[in-house]
């Protein structure tokens, strides 16, 4: 189905398997990430979309019982191969989380330190950025006065874009976002949602969320996975309206999951 | 319902509540009060060595049994500059003990070694001592000291810090053992608050890119740093007040050297020495005085950690 679908992928995923220890996390999948799109990871709890998402910056390398096998291509590179640079690939490859967790520092250095680690910058190309990156995650009219506090004096809504604009102060290319709307009132999650539609102008982003509206909202195109496996991946609207698989068809219509 | 909530029953259990409440404030009341109490009977007992010496006695180097001539200096400059030699051995180490073990150590070893830590922490001063004096010492001063005069001797500045007959003894090696001391304090205090960190506080910050090195140095330390000053505090403490090891390799010795080679005192080893063999009012009193010296001196660091602390606060952004 997707191979004719994505015109021009971002990532390339090719007969991935993922294992916990002896766990078989995913099986075998298999699917291509557009460019400049939302793409929306849905399915029930332990599914695997987090762990297909957390593939895809290598984020489970931290964790030694962890492995990937398969392919992972992004902009036609394997990011699954030995000599692939994480830092590099983690600047690249952007990730926001389900919980708010700002640096134990300022506003302003909590999205400075990230672009220090790449990037020299005098004072003022700093501050511009800072200023770019808090106004690219609508949150510069509300921390412009208080740039000097502690990241974790904001609310958790403020708290998340914070976490957005810190990813997105390093310029990434592909930004992945797990949940990031779950611990957050409906108001931050509209504005989380709008704050998505405008990103995917310049990044390409994968969503992973447990919430179907939120899903059919924000993305473009949709993957259903279910125990490990991809069930079914397509336009969005393709798969709320019309899916081709049962169970596929049972999720949305919250017959089980 | 009404009952199992009937009017006496209530009442009685107000009336244990207000008993356990006031009971529980007795104890920690206990708390104040020996302080206090101690406090006091060290200042009343160095009353007649306060009187005799005034301010004088803290910065004399005098100590002289037979005319009656004390001063605190060469005690306090002992038991600083072990300390500060403890601390500035045992800090490095137990931050790279704790870094290993929470973010690079393999599974396997990761317990063996947290156990042995903490096996370290329960061996017995006496046996530091034991071990400093007997073993430590012979083998520093044949095959380090000499080196140690050799290279740090000649540096300009603090060079004279590291001249002196190679005799095993000394304030260095007081320090060298209180480091092997505290290392166990503070390597798992560390280690225990550096393991309270979210993990995905860590992931988002190894997700931006940064390093083992930047993700523990700049957030980590950040995120534990009440900790981290704690763990080092308490070492501190035990530096400080740290008597058997100490006594058995600092010298004993009442003067006043520049060298770190050379044999001192500290406060606690001069007391523990001292005690029994303290006959004339003056003289006890002046020992007396020596331990509220160090009760004062145990004061002032830990006020000066929860300064340290503030100011540390600060640069983490306002809260409010």
């Amino acid at each position: 189905m997707d191979g004719q679908l994505i015109q021009n992928p971002k990532i390339q995923v090719r007969n991935l398997n993922f294992y916990y220890g002896k766990f078989h996390g995913l099986k075998n999948v298999s699917l291509n990430i557009p460019e400049k799109k939302v793409t929306a990871f849905i399915g029930p709890s332990g599914c695997g979309k987090s762990t297909l998402l957390r593939t895809f910056n290598r984020m489970y390398d931290l964790y030694p019982a962890q492995r990937a096998e398969g392919e992972i291509l992004l902009d036609g590179q394997n990011i699954l191969d030995s000599k692939q640079d994480l830092n590099k690939l983690r600047a690249k490859v952007g990730m926001v989380f389900q919980k708010p967790t700002p640096f134990p520092m300022s506003i302003y250095d909590n999205i400075a330190f990230g672009v220090k680690l790449y990037e020299r910058l005098s004072k003022r190309e700093m501050d511009e950025r800072v200023e770019w990156a808090l106004k690219k995650a609508a949150l510069w009219n509300e921390v412009k006065d208080i740039l000097g506090r502690s990241g974790n004096s904001l609310s958790g809504g403020q708290q998340q874009r914070l976490c957005i604009a810190r990813g997105i102060a390093v310029k990434p290319e592909v930004v992945l976002l797990d949940e990031p709307a779950s611990a957050l009132d409906p108001i931050s999650t509209a504005k989380i949602e709008e704050l998505i539609n405008e990103l995917k102008e310049e990044y390409t982003i994968v969503i992973v969320t447990h919430n179907m509206q939120q899903a059919a909202r924000a993305s473009d195109y949709t993957a259903f996975m279910y125990l490990g496996e991809l069930i079914e991946f397509d336009k969005t609207d393709t798969i709320f309206v019309k899916p081709s698989k049962k169970q596929t068809e049972d999720y949305i219509t919250g017959r089980f999951g | 319902m009404s009952k199992f909530f009937s009017d006496a029953r209530l009442k009685r259990q107000r009336w244990l509540d207000l008993l356990f409440q006031n009971v529980t404030l007795l104890f920690a009341f206990i708390v104040l009060a020996l302080l206090a109490g101690i406090l006091i009977s060290l200042f009343v007992g160095a009353l007649p060595a306060i009187k005799a010496f005034g301010f004088k006695f803290l910065v004399s180097d005098a100590w002289n049994p037979v005319t009656d001539e004390f001063g605190a200096l060469v005690p306090i400059v002992g038991t600083l500059a072990t300390s500060i030699v403890a601390l500035l051995i045992g800090i490095p180490v137990s931050f790279g003990i704790a870094l290993f073990l929470t973010e690079l150590s393999p599974r396997w070893l990761k317990r063996p070694l947290g156990t042995a830590i903490e096996l370290l922490a329960g061996i017995p001063s006496i046996i530091y001592g034991m071990w400093g004096l007997f073993v430590f010492a012979p083998v520093f001063a044949d095959h380090v000291e000499p080196w140690i005069n050799d290279h740090l001797g000649a540096l300009p500045l603090v060079g004279g810090l590291f001249q002196g007959p190679p005799m095993g003894i000394g304030v260095l090696t007081a320090g060298i053992i209180l480091a092997i001391m505290v290392i166990p304090f503070i390597a798992s205090v560390m280690r225990d608050v550096f393991e309270v960190v979210p993990g995905v506080l860590k992931e988002s910050a190894y997700g931006l890119g940064a390093t083992t090195w930047e993700v523990v140095w700049n957030i980590v330390l950040p995120y534990t740093k009440a900790g981290v000053v704690g763990g080092i505090m308490l070492g501190l403490g035990r530096a400080l007040g740290e008597t058997m090891a100490v006594t058995f390799v600092i010298g004993n010795a009442h003067e006043l050297q520049k060298s770190l080679l050379m044999p001192g005192n500290s406060i606690a080893s001069a007391l523990a020495n001292e005690f029994t063999e303290a006959v004339g009012d003056l003289y006890t009193s002046a020992l007396i005085e020596l331990g509220l010296i160090l009760f004062v001196i145990t004061f002032i660091v830990l006020s000066l950690s929860k300064l340290l602390l503030m100011q540390l606060r600060k640069s983490e952004g306002r809260q409010s």
